[in-house]
């Protein structure tokens, strides 16, 4: 007997490409009917359009009270695979049987007005997520408790800051409680305290024997919460097994992409951004890095007219999209600051070795000018990794560690004699 | 599982998703089930339209008061329209109360798929929801000035027959009206932004062809079927009749109106219904 939660079978989307242009004028297609109206629709539906299969023949079985993650590079079909499955936009063939109620969570505060109160909006975006009224009613206290804003309840929610919005939002939706959640990304929002609240809370939901079907770059987030994951490349499922397994094949082999940016000119910018890349100390492109190999982050711009007061900048970032560090090319050279003379440059950031953790870091580069402020380029480079080997932790116990950084450190350390001092006494109390 | 969670689980209702294709059905239980939705969509246009207004709700009331009062000056007094020996301002004002239901509900479904988009692009529920909701948006305003109108009846010492019985039948007409053209223009606006500037013309177009200046006495008796055709022609001679008690002999008229509006919201929901699978992917 099959009692899966979600059984999805050879389920596949096709969409038409030029999608920017999928909204034509009424003229244009009263002009296509009156040249040939006899294929006026059809024309346009076989070979005006190519069409791309944003997934393909993807099956799986979700059980019951199983947290599934799916992971994959952008455009891999993540997102498409849970508009399916919430039922906003419908496969192109396959099937799918559900058991229990849906709830999805595609984006944190659908339906939001911004006009509206706090408490307008609970009820609102409740009813938009599908709860009942009396529902709401019922979990009211217990929405405004989690996202602490009980003070600013008959405010309207456009003078909210962000922070008190998101958290409404994500309040709302996870006193949502449905047989089966649907999730996308949501996580990706708020402080970091907040963040941990809600990985927390659907922690709490997943353990009551809800289905959980997580969407995420979270890396961190999906090894803590789902213990099997899917992984989809180019529309197609590659791997579906433990979370650990694949999320380890889908960082060692790179199925992220290329990780490098070129821009066209644009002459009629002062200073523009060409190239960014990752590589090797000896300049050759890549993106996986052993431990011990120092890295770095190689940007090139053009220089149009004379500017003054401008810097490359380079982001990193861990893709729990914690900063790692910001750093500018003036940085080391203050009289970067001054005027820049046309040209083409090339300018290269050294990491160190033997001090990046183990894990997947991404890069942004850009180029500012400090006053009048002004952001000429902000560019995401990509992902680059960190391989976890001959790290500290691993050449020593054989486990990985949590953090950022594993760098060598130095400890100090000297046995003391039994008469010594020691810290008995707070050092602080010496200073008069 | 536990014997128990697996009794639950054949419990949990099942849904299928897979492509639809040929005719698909309206689906009303849904929509049934989703009328909290329907609720709240209907209450947050109506808080919403008069937040951040100087006059609040009073502009429900100074629309069809002004627009009587251009109309009573210049066509009553001036161009001496007949006005089936009602008084002029309370003949317009009959019609205009369903008209402004009408023009503003139809207007209002018309733009609401596209005002929609962040919605139907993240969420599922029924997309009949969004322009139902729009049309029923605009009874607020209706009721208010009907009030204006209650009042006025009560100055000209006008009253109704037990014809007013059948009036929430007329408001009914003017809603499907706005309903079925709406769903018309909502569902064509997913895929052409030109409905946006269609509309303005439209209402005025139609305004004229409606006899809320003028009575349809005006119109030869031959021609009234016809121009029943225009179910807003029906309508608001209705309202004159079940209102001000005026018997213009306008039945054949009405149910030419009740007929074009079935026909035009019939083809309005299977023309939705057909384009709703793809609404999320266009829009």
């Amino acid at each position: 007997m099959n009692q899966s939660a979600l059984k999805v079978e050879a389920v596949g989307k096709r969409f038409q490409l030029g999608a920017t242009e999928s909204y034509t004028t009424l003229r244009e297609s009263l002009v296509r009917f009156g040249k040939a109206p006899w294929k006026a629709t059809r024309t346009r539906r076989n070979n005006d359009n190519p069409t791309i299969w944003a997934l393909e023949d993807i099956s799986f079985d979700v059980d019951h009270g199983e947290v599934l993650g799916i992971i994959g590079h952008n455009g891999a079909g993540k997102s498409t695979l849970l508009k399916i499955l919430s039922r906003i936009t419908e496969p192109t063939r396959g099937s799918i049987e559900i058991r229990g109620r849906v709830g999805s969570l595609l984006e944190v505060g659908t339906g939001f007005h911004p006009e509206l109160t706090g408490r307008e909006n609970i009820f609102l975006n409740g009813a938009i997520l599908g709860m009942k009224r009396v529902e709401i009613r019922r979990k009211f206290d217990e929405i405004v408790a989690f996202a602490e804003i009980e003070r600013f309840l008959d405010t309207p929610v456009k003078r909210f800051s962000s922070g008190m919005y998101m958290r409404l939002a994500f309040a709302v939706a996870a006193h949502l409680d449905p047989e089966i959640l649907l999730v996308d990304e949501v996580l990706a929002v708020g402080d970091l305290a907040f963040q941990n609240k809600c990985l927390r809370k659907m922690k709490d939901v997943s353990s009551t024997g809800r289905t959980v079907i997580l969407v995420s770059h979270n890396m961190g987030a999906i090894h803590r919460l789902c213990p099997r994951c899917l992984l989809l490349d180019h529309g197609r499922l590659a791997m579906d097994g433990p979370t650990e397994d694949v999320v380890r094949a889908y960082i060692a082999h790179g199925i992220d992409e290329v990780g490098i940016v070129t821009q066209p000119p644009a002459p009629r910018k002062p200073i523009h951004l060409r190239r960014a890349y990752t590589a090797t100390r000896e300049d050759n492109h890549q993106r996986d890095f052993r431990f011990d190999e120092g890295l770095s982050i190689v940007v090139e711009f053009e220089v149009n007219r004379e500017i003054a007061d401008c810097a490359v900048w380079v982001g990193l970032r861990t893709v729990e999209q914690v900063w790692v560090l910001g750093s500018t090319d003036s940085d080391s050279d203050e009289s970067r600051l001054g005027t820049r003379n046309p040209g083409y440059y090339r300018t290269q950031l050294d990491l160190p070795a033997s001090w990046l953790n183990a894990g997947m870091y991404e890069v942004v580069v850009g180029i500012n000018r400090q006053s009048p402020a002004k952001s000429f380029d902000r560019v995401e480079v990509g992902t680059f990794n960190i391989l976890d080997v001959d790290t500290p932790s691993r050449l020593r116990t054989g486990q990985s560690r949590p953090g950022v950084l594993q760098p060598f450190l130095d400890w100090q350390q000297h046995q003391l004699a039994a008469d010594e001092p020691a810290l008995l006494e707070d050092p602080g109390e010496h200073h008069d | 599982m536990t014997a128990e969670e697996r009794s639950n689980a054949t419990e949990l209702p099942v849904t299928h998703i897979r492509p639809t294709s040929g005719l698909v059905s309206l689906k009303l239980g849904e929509l049934w089930e989703y009328r909290e939705l329907l609720f709240f969509l209907t209450w947050r246009d109506i808080k919403v339209r008069y937040k951040q207004t100087a006059l609040g709700a009073a502009w429900a009331i100074l629309q069809p008061l002004l627009t009587m009062l251009v109309f009573t000056i210049f066509f009553g007094r001036l161009a001496k329209i007949p006005s089936d020996n009602v008084p002029y301002p309370l003949f317009a004002y009959t019609a205009l109360l369903p008209w402004q239901l009408f023009a503003y509900s139809m207007s209002q479904a018309g733009n609401s798929m596209v005002a929609s988009q962040q919605l139907i692009k993240k969420i599922y529920f029924p997309r009949l929801v969004i322009p139902i909701s729009a049309v029923l948006g605009g009874l607020v305003d209706f009721c208010l000035a009907f009030v204006v109108l209650i009042g006025m009846m009560f100055y000209y010492q006008v009253v109704p027959t037990q014809g007013i019985l059948l009036l929430p039948f007329f408001i009914l007409l003017a809603l499907a009206t706005a309903l079925a053209v709406g769903l018309w223009l909502s569902a064509l606006s997913v895929k052409y932004r030109d409905v946006r500037y269609t509309l303005p013309f439209l209402t005025q177009f139609w305004l004229f062809i409606t006899p809320i200046a003028y009575p349809s006495s005006l119109v030869p008796e031959k021609w009234r079927i016809l121009y029943g055709l225009n179910p807003m022609a029906g309508v608001v001679e209705g309202f004159r009749w079940a209102l001000l008690g005026k018997s213009g002999a306008f039945g054949p008229m009405i149910l030419a109106s009740a007929v074009a509006v079935t026909v035009l919201l019939i083809g309005g929901l299977a023309y939705f219904k057909s384009l709703e699978r793809t609404f999320a992917d266009v829009v």
